[in-house]
């Protein structure tokens, strides 16, 4: 098939829009990523470092109050707890719209594409009661400045970042030979094991359960407050040296600088090298990718020494990435994105909404398609293969949001037989023309058109 | 929703009214009537896969062994109900407790599926719902798709998957309804024969797309009207979708399935990967599973007594907790069985001892039998499937054994 325009922004972007220019090359959708990063700067959304003071402040006020319980104040703070709350919560609610406006107005979709595919790599989700919306502040200061760096760069955001030691439990993590553990608290494995299991090696990768081991014993130290978000406590670290895959590493004074060591070989290991070609072959791609591209892919980002643009490079030069057109069924995040996008849903239709409104026709919709954003069942994050999003309620979730998020939001809609066009351009095949004269109301039209196989791949 | 009207459009309804769109509609597969055969059996087979890794010395303690409490000093609070002696049943299923006296619930100890060392969810959930041993070569079906190859007289309706992701577990050739108890289908008649155009090339789309309009009318859950799909709608039906994955409503839906045409049922629950602060996080997931259970029993009436139900789980966790409240990833773990089908008011299994040297790899609870020959037993009784397919086509490599005599 080759590389066409239409296809670059579909399968490499959010989608058509009628006001932005598809790339005319592969180069043009590498170029999205240098210079400025321009969504983030048109609609700002802060790092979970910015939003720490009023988070932890939110935090501080529900245990003042909860502490209170049965007390003449407790009304009062109860009051102060609500009233703060409501504000960040108010904030939150201009965070989301900006999630949405970036992905339907932005000239740079590749960026949008990439800050979610390694906001998946490294999945967190909220749990605490602190954190439970704080996701999308961790992949905007862990995640999305990192894309188009070095991967050991994210590596060390993510692995020293509150979220992600709370999420796989690195916060409660001691030495059991530490200070701090004091005989009573010890090791927990859980970070150290999905970051050779997910983040880096790769299920199939060369380690052992003893690495494992080796390399919790190594990130013990690693911890957070809500005052200062993340710290090193040496008295939780375990103090003698431990050996990963072979390199022993530490065995001075507890200190950072060791387990930013092992991040720095873990980074440029070659089954991490192989690991993060396929995954994002398997994103970008197909289910089922081409292994000569993704031996190409490794060997560039190792020649680089662990440079993420080579591999973005040489995946977008690869002719598989243009001849295997279609083969990936759109996520429904990708798929509710690239409809707001096609029209384009304006940016003041979308600054009008309320939290209720975003959430009955964006992210209810979403989680009836099987996908609860930022909050996937595990850290592994959410599935790729076709097979997976197809399935009856998932295509029936998809219909219905197809079928009623349009006139949800215009009182009038475009003309199915233009609106084809529009939204695929000379890639709608037959059927789908042919569906777009014969609806009986345009609402039905669209409806198709944005339910149609030739819209939900790419 | 009271005021959306039930199509009354059916299948059959397609292919007449198929001729007024011209002969571009004639040839399609998806307008060929699909004729149903209620199965045999009156038996029933829920599958619940616990997702996350239960850790199964703690659901079902061996509190005769006095190692368990060495292993696992911060973990073992509240009142554990005594079963036999030797086990005790977590304290946060309680309320399950009448089902055990009443030999309803039953429980196998130290089982595991083939599964080893890697110790990884994803990869020990593929394998448990797969179904095969480490050495085969990847399938992509799972062995509940496979039994149903094999049950005389299955159709699409006898199996039914609930919940919003898909199971590895039911998926392959063999038909199966999958739902979620939200799903709704508010299509005029003409915008679903377009829909079947233009799904018409794409076979992954056309099957589901098939089946989902097929499961929406049968439930009941369609209309013919997409003009009432409004703001209002979405919003109402983003509200249904805030509960939809509670296990009481998902097992509400599935008694439901299973009180009229299907005679399998499979979902998930999700939250049992217990690294820290154990006690508060598997008294939650429990509490699900436990909610699934009474559900089931209640909604199911009469028909419980011909029903199974079998919980499963990757993997089991390290026999001693860890430095934080938690167990980490293990080997050898429990499965739970319930249903008037089952003979409970057991614990099943041999126990292999806690001492280190008894341990696996001397840290995780010893697999003595494989997890899989449970549900084969069960599905023997249940549907008379042979020995020799459970060993060779559902759940390959699995050696049977001696029937542990798990059914009633």
């Amino acid at each position: 098939m080759g590389f066409t325009p239409e296809i670059a922004a579909i399968r490499f972007g959010e989608g058509l829009s009628p006001l932005v220019t598809a790339p005319g090359s592969a180069s043009d959708v590498l170029a999205q990523l240098q210079g400025a990063d321009l969504a983030a700067e048109a609609y700002p959304i802060p790092s979970f470092a910015d939003l720490l003071p009023q988070i932890a402040k939110v935090e501080r006020l529900r245990r003042i109050w909860r502490k209170a319980a049965g007390k003449a104040e407790e009304a009062e703070l109860r009051k102060n707890h609500r009233e703060a709350r409501a504000e960040m919560s108010r904030a939150q609610v201009q965070h989301t719209r900006h999630f949405y406006t970036r992905s339907i107005t932005t000239e740079q979709p590749f960026r949008e594409r990439l800050t979610r595919f390694w906001g998946d790599h490294f999945t967190v989700v909220g749990g605490s009661v602190a954190f439970r919306h704080a996701a999308p502040y961790y992949v905007e200061g862990a995640i999305r400045p990192w894309i188009t760096g070095r991967f050991v760069d994210m590596l060390k955001a993510v692995v020293t970042h509150p979220m992600m030691l709370l999420y796989l439990d690195q916060i409660a993590s001691f030495g059991p030979n530490s200070k701090g553990a004091r005989g009573r608290r010890g090791l927990n494995e859980n970070l150290a094991r999905e970051l050779l299991e997910l983040h880096t090696l790769g299920v199939d990768g060369s380690y052992s359960q003893t690495d494992v081991r080796q390399l919790a014993e190594l990130l013990t130290g690693l911890s957070s407050t809500l005052r200062d978000g993340f710290v090193f406590r040496e008295n939780m670290a375990e103090p003698d040296a431990e050996t990963v895959l072979g390199k022993s590493y530490g065995g001075g004074p507890a200190n950072l600088d060791d387990i930013y060591a092992v991040l720095e070989d873990l980074a440029i290991h070659p089954d991490t090298a192989t690991h993060l070609a396929r995954k994002l072959a398997v994103h970008f791609t197909s289910d089922t990718p081409d292994e000569g591209m993704i031996a190409d892919m490794a060997a560039a980002y190792l020649a680089s020494g662990g440079a993420l643009m080579p591999l973005y490079e040489v995946m977008l030069e690869h002719p598989f990435a243009w001849d295997s057109f279609g083969q990936k069924v759109k996520q429904p995040v990708d798929f509710v994105m690239s409809a707001l996008r096609v029209f384009p849903v304006p940016v003041r239709t979308i600054a009008k909404m309320n939290r209720g409104q975003m959430h009955a026709l964006m992210t209810a919709p979403m989680a009836a398609m099987g996908q609860n954003l930022y909050r996937p069942l595990g850290p592994d994050g959410w599935a790729e293969d076709a097979e997976h999003w197809v399935t009856p309620q998932g295509v029936a979730a998809r219909l219905q949001f197809a079928m009623a998020m349009p006139s949800a939001i215009y009182r009038s809609l475009p003309d199915p037989r233009e609106f084809v066009t529009r939204a695929l351009g000379d890639l709608a095949d037959e059927r789908l023309l042919f569906a777009a004269r014969a609806a009986e109301t345009r609402r039905e039209g669209v409806g198709l058109i944005l339910a149609s196989p030739g819209f939900q791949r790419r | 929703m009271s005021d959306l009207k039930t199509s009354d459009l059916s299948r059959r309804g397609f292919l007449l009214r198929g001729g007024a769109l011209g002969c571009s509609l004639a040839a399609s597969p998806l307008l060929t009537p699909v004729t149903f055969a209620a199965t045999g059996g009156e038996n029933r087979l829920v599958v619940i896969i616990l997702r996350g890794a239960m850790d199964g010395l703690d659901v079902v303690r061996p509190y005769g062994d006095p190692l368990l409490e060495k292993y696992r000093p911060t973990l073992l609070g509240g009142k554990a109900h005594d079963l036999d002696g030797f086990y005790a049943l977590h304290p946060a299923l309680s309320d399950l407790m009448p089902l055990w006296k009443a030999g309803e619930l039953g429980f196998a100890q130290a089982v595991s599926t083939p599964y080893r060392d890697v110790r990884s969810h994803f990869d020990g959930q593929d394998l448990l719902e797969a179904g095969t041993g480490e050495d085969t070569d990847v399938v992509r079906d799972g062995w509940l798709n496979r039994l149903l190859q094999v049950m005389p007289g299955a159709t699409s309706e006898t199996a039914f998957a609930v919940g919003h992701s898909d199971m590895k577990l039911v998926s392959g050739a063999a038909a199966v309804s999958s739902w979620a108890p939200d799903g709704r289908m508010d299509m005029s008649p003409q915008a679903q024969l377009l829909l079947q155009e233009v799904y018409h090339d794409d076979p992954l789309f056309r099957d589901a797309g098939e089946e989902a309009l097929d499961i929406a009318q049968s439930l009941g859950v369609s209309s013919g009207d997409s003009f009432g799909v409004s703001k209002r709608v979405l919003r109402e039906q983003a509200k249904q979708g805030q509960n939809a994955s509670n296990a009481d409503v998902v097992a509400s839906f599935a008694a439901k399935r299973l009180n009229e045409t299907a005679r399998i049922a499979a979902f998930s629950l999700s939250g049992w990967d217990t690294h820290r602060g154990q006690r508060n996080g598997l008294a939650r997931a429990l509490g699900n599973l436990q909610n699934a259970i009474l559900t089931l029993k209640t909604e199911l009436g009469t028909n419980w007594e011909r029903t199974a139900v079998v919980a499963i789980t990757e993997f089991g966790r390290t026999a001693r907790e860890n430095g934080t409240r938690g167990t980490d990833h293990g080997t050898g773990g429990a499965m739970v069985m319930a249903g008037g089908a089952v003979r409970g008011g057991k614990v099943y299994g041999d126990w292999p001892g806690l001492d280190e040297a008894q341990l696996y790899a001397r840290r995780d609870l010893m697999p003595t039998a494989d997890v899989r020959s449970y549900p084969a037993w069960i599905m023997q009784g249940l549907f008379g499937v042979d020995a020799t397919t459970l060993q060779t086509t559902v759940f390959p490599g699995l050696q049977l054994g001696r029937d542990p005599g798990v059914l009633a």
